[in-house]
């Protein structure tokens, strides 16, 4: 540790132990061999890496991908308008602010347990239309990808509004009145001034929804069907059930790499965080 | 009868805490550089934007070229404003900016209406640069190269010298003055400066707490104001026994005399092309006299001091 | 456009609130189906005298707890250190920290762990939660921290130094109260995310520190169990009474 500094010493050091020291292991296991009783051991070797070019893993990317594309687009979509809302909302932004973040702030656990009561076949949606008699035979809402997607953009919508409503806050409103008044109506303002001028809250938006969706373990795994194999469930069934640390090891990296290159393909000057 | 291009009548405007504007009705005439002047919160801007269309009047009615226009949103209204932060669209670059108002249809037409007015306000070599990379100055003619183009029945400028510096300021005044009359287009122009309404306006109102206080040429309302804050807004005053003298109206006798009036000079300020004599009456009252730079009067001094009787003013 | 955003945001709010607001009321509900029966407290009470929950519960606290304190002070501090002079390899390291998904963190802490007990004679157990739980809240303290530092004078400590004051003591006496506001907004942001927290402590806990989420999770995979439509109730109402109660004592208004 070279950083005498006492300000940052402690969590330097934390860093290390917590973050960096786990990473180098997880490299280290990633180019070794699985052992028998799980656990690792030598040989070193590449076929971690070049096993993740089987097509059953590339369904199960391509798949996490698109799962994650679709509830990143269905935020935004879902978003931008109640982000716009809020941030036009005059006195009473707070208010509206915080009842978009209440309910992300308690639990996401708790949040996606929601959908299985509601999507079930004894759920209150199956009742509901039964009793009315749209359908006769209950729906299956819940268990496939369909549920996934929502259970993510009803976790992550939140993730969305909250820097698409800082965009829109700083936006200045004399620019507004100054399309207006050159003669656009309030569709071609919004298109040609305020969406252009929200990139960044956007791409925010984007950033923070994506990456988590990519890797999500939780909301396949309580939500999705037998089919429904993300990434992250993938590396989780690694680390316990299959025992194969290395290949696990490999995942982790592979899902990393990714994240990394969406991040830094998104990332402009002036809006870091750190 | 001038024509009349923009007519206010008899129109108010109430928000929550306060009557903004009270009873005004205004006619502005074709083709005028008209300003409209007054201290902060006088209500000039809230006409202004009542205008544009970014308020609604509580009361009155406006009428532009002989059209009812107080309920159309502002995209519908031929009039067009360079606003006080020039609110230019950081996203466009300087062309992008001007040729906004034209939405879809950009025919060569509308195209070379945008060059021409790029070359009047001088910035057709920057045409491609974003608003970031300008000057104060040049961001203001952007503004106002936005707003001409679409050759409006009225342009509005909102305070559009206040936000550049004061060597800037006097060189633009002169350019906005000959612009106004090169296009010909009528000017409602808004501002708190004085110097600024008299030497750029072709007619002044003058406002004061949301009414109106005096409408006429910058001489009228100079040396004849009608009423005490005409007269003290527009410049400096001196009061003597109800009746008002500019302090370039009094002159210093060279000897005494039985007409003059005296007083005891407390400060004697040089100001590069005239001195500012400060003095008392006997009564207490402070006078100002504005005099020729070379004046050997000192403080401390009984001076007499005379005016003539054609410069009084009576409110 | 005003009334129609207007009408949107009522179906939006509906959206994100309804499904706990329905959890709720079934909670009520005598039936374990979704057909309202009648009103009863039996699954609070099967909740009280669950005797893994509440133990589950209350390690659930206690970690967070202290995993808040401990992230909270020492990412404040690193926060201010990073403020006055950067570091590039501790804002990447807690940058990281930021991206890298919750599976992976969680995945090479337990290798980690493993590796370590080969040679020392420990187990996993709740010192590695809450191990696991500081070192992925330190990055939330220090963002929220941090944020507020930039929109801050630093010309207030140069002042405070011409004065008289120390370099800890311009810290301490001037630019910590400042920064009050933020040290309580990271607080309860790391709070909420160490309590809620699923997929890490899953791979760092021992048999002998369950934490809420745990079981909870284990009651969710076994399928609807009304009982945990009472527990969810409970944590979510409880949780943003506390979110609401700790922002009027930070706004006094």
């Amino acid at each position: 540790m070279r950083l005498r500094n006492p300000f940052l010493a402690p969590t330097a050091l934390l860093m290390a132990i917590t973050m960096l020291a786990p990473l180098a292991i997880i490299v280290v296991y990633s180019l070794l061999t699985r052992g028998a009783y799980g656990g690792v051991e030598l040989p070193w070797t590449i076929e971690n890496f070049t096993r993740l070019w089987d097509p059953v893993y590339g369904i199960i990317f391509l798949r996490s991908f698109w799962i994650a594309a679709v509830a990143t687009a269905l935020c935004l979509v879902l978003g931008f308008p109640l982000a716009m809302f809020i941030a036009r909302s005059g006195s009473r932004k707070n208010l509206y602010l915080s009842l978009v973040i209440l309910p992300f702030w308690t639990s996401f656990l708790i949040r996606t347990y929601a959908w299985m009561f509601l999507l079930r076949d004894t759920g209150i949606l199956n009742s509901a239309l039964q009793a009315l008699h749209i359908i006769r035979e209950p729906l299956p809402l819940l268990y496939n990808d369909g549920a996934v997607i929502l259970g993510l953009v009803y976790g992550f919508l939140p993730f969305m509004v909250l820097p698409l409503y800082a965009t829109l806050e700083r936006l200045d409103a004399s620019l507004l009145e100054a399309a207006a008044d050159l003669g656009a109506r309030p569709w071609d303002t919004l298109v040609r001034v305020t969406l252009p001028l929200c990139a960044p809250g956007i791409r925010a938006g984007a950033i923070l929804v994506f990456v988590p969706c990519l890797g999500t373990y939780l909301t396949s795994d309580l939500l999705g069907g037998s089919k429904t194999v993300l990434i992250g469930n993938l590396v989780q069934n690694q680390f316990t059930a299959s025992r194969d640390w290395p290949f696990g090891a490999a995942l982790s990296l592979a899902l990393m790499a990714i994240a990394m290159v969406l991040l830094l393909a998104a990332r402009r000057r002036g809006e870091e965080m750190l | 009868m001038p024509d009349t291009v923009l007519e206010l009548r008899r129109v108010s405007k109430d928000f929550a805490t306060q009557r903004a504007v009270a009873d005004v009705s205004l006619e502005i005439p074709r083709g005028a550089f008209f300003s409209l002047l007054g201290p902060s919160g006088c209500g000039k801007t809230t006409i202004l934007r009542m205008v544009a269309g970014f308020e609604t009047p509580t009361a009155g009615e406006v009428w532009l070229n002989g059209q009812r226009i107080d309920a159309l949103p502002p995209y519908q209204r031929n009039v067009n404003t360079v606003f006080q932060s020039y609110a230019l669209f950081p996203h466009l670059t300087v062309q992008g900016n001007v040729e906004f108002g034209f939405r879809h249809k950009k025919g060569t037409d509308e195209i070379r209406r945008v060059l021409d007015v790029l070359k009047q306000v001088r910035l057709e070599m920057k045409a491609s640069r974003k608003p970031s990379e300008l000057s104060g100055g040049e961001r203001q003619r952007v503004a106002l190269a936005r707003a001409i183009v679409l050759q409006p029945d009225v342009l509005l400028l909102d305070e559009p010298l206040s936000a550049l510096d004061p060597q800037l300021r006097k060189q633009v005044r002169v350019e906005l003055r000959d612009l106004q009359r090169r296009v010909g287009v009528t000017f409602l122009f808004v501002t708190h400066d004085q110097e600024e309404a008299l030497s750029m306006s072709d007619q002044i109102a003058v406002m004061n707490g949301g009414a109106l206080e005096q409408v006429g040429t910058p001489r009228e309302i100079y040396a004849r104001p009608r009423s005490r804050f005409v007269a003290d807004f527009l410049g400096a005053m001196n009061w003597i026994d109800g009746i008002g003298v500019r302090p370039e109206a009094v002159s210093i006798c060279q000897s005494p005399t039985k007409t003059g009036r005296k007083a005891i000079v407390t400060d004697v300020t040089y100001l590069g092309s005239f001195c500012h004599i400060a003095m008392t009456l006997e009564g207490g009252e402070a006078i100002l006299a504005q005099v020729p730079p070379g004046s050997a009067i000192q403080a401390g001094q009984t001076v007499c001091f005379t005016w003539n009787p054609e410069d009084e003013v009576r409110c | 456009m005003k009334r129609g955003l207007t009408v949107y945001a009522v179906f939006a709010y509906a959206f994100l609130h309804v499904p706990l607001l329905i959890l709720a009321v079934f909670s009520f509900n005598s039936s374990r189906f979704a057909v309202w029966e009648s009103f009863s407290l039996q699954w609070y009470r099967a909740v009280a005298q669950d005797g893994n929950l509440i133990e589950s519960s209350i390690n659930s606290l206690i970690i967070a707890i202290v995993a808040t304190a401990v992230a909270t002070i020492i990412g404040t501090l690193a926060a201010y250190g990073l403020w006055k002079r950067g570091s590039a390899w501790l804002s990447g390291s807690l940058y990281l920290s930021l991206v890298t998904p919750e599976i992976v963190t969680g995945a090479s802490l337990l290798a980690l762990f493993q590796w370590i007990f080969r040679f020392a004679h420990l187990r996993l157990g709740m010192h590695t939660v809450i191990l696991a739980h500081v070192g992925f809240s330190l990055a939330y303290v220090v963002v929220v921290v941090l944020a507020r530092l930039r929109s801050y004078d630093r010309t207030l400590e140069e002042a405070a130094l011409d004065l008289g004051a120390t370099e800890f003591g311009a810290f301490y006496r001037v630019t910590l109260p400042y920064l009050v506001p933020a040290i309580a907004a990271a607080a309860m942001l790391a709070f909420t995310v160490s309590i809620d927290d699923y997929v890490i402590t899953s791979l760092v806990a021992g048999v002998d520190s369950q934490t809420l989420p745990m079981v909870i999770y284990a009651m969710a995979r076994r399928g609807v169990n009304p009982a945990l439509n009472a527990v969810s109730t409970l944590v979510v109402f409880g949780l943003g009474m506390l979110i609401m109660l700790s922002e009027r004592l930070r706004k006094p208004a």
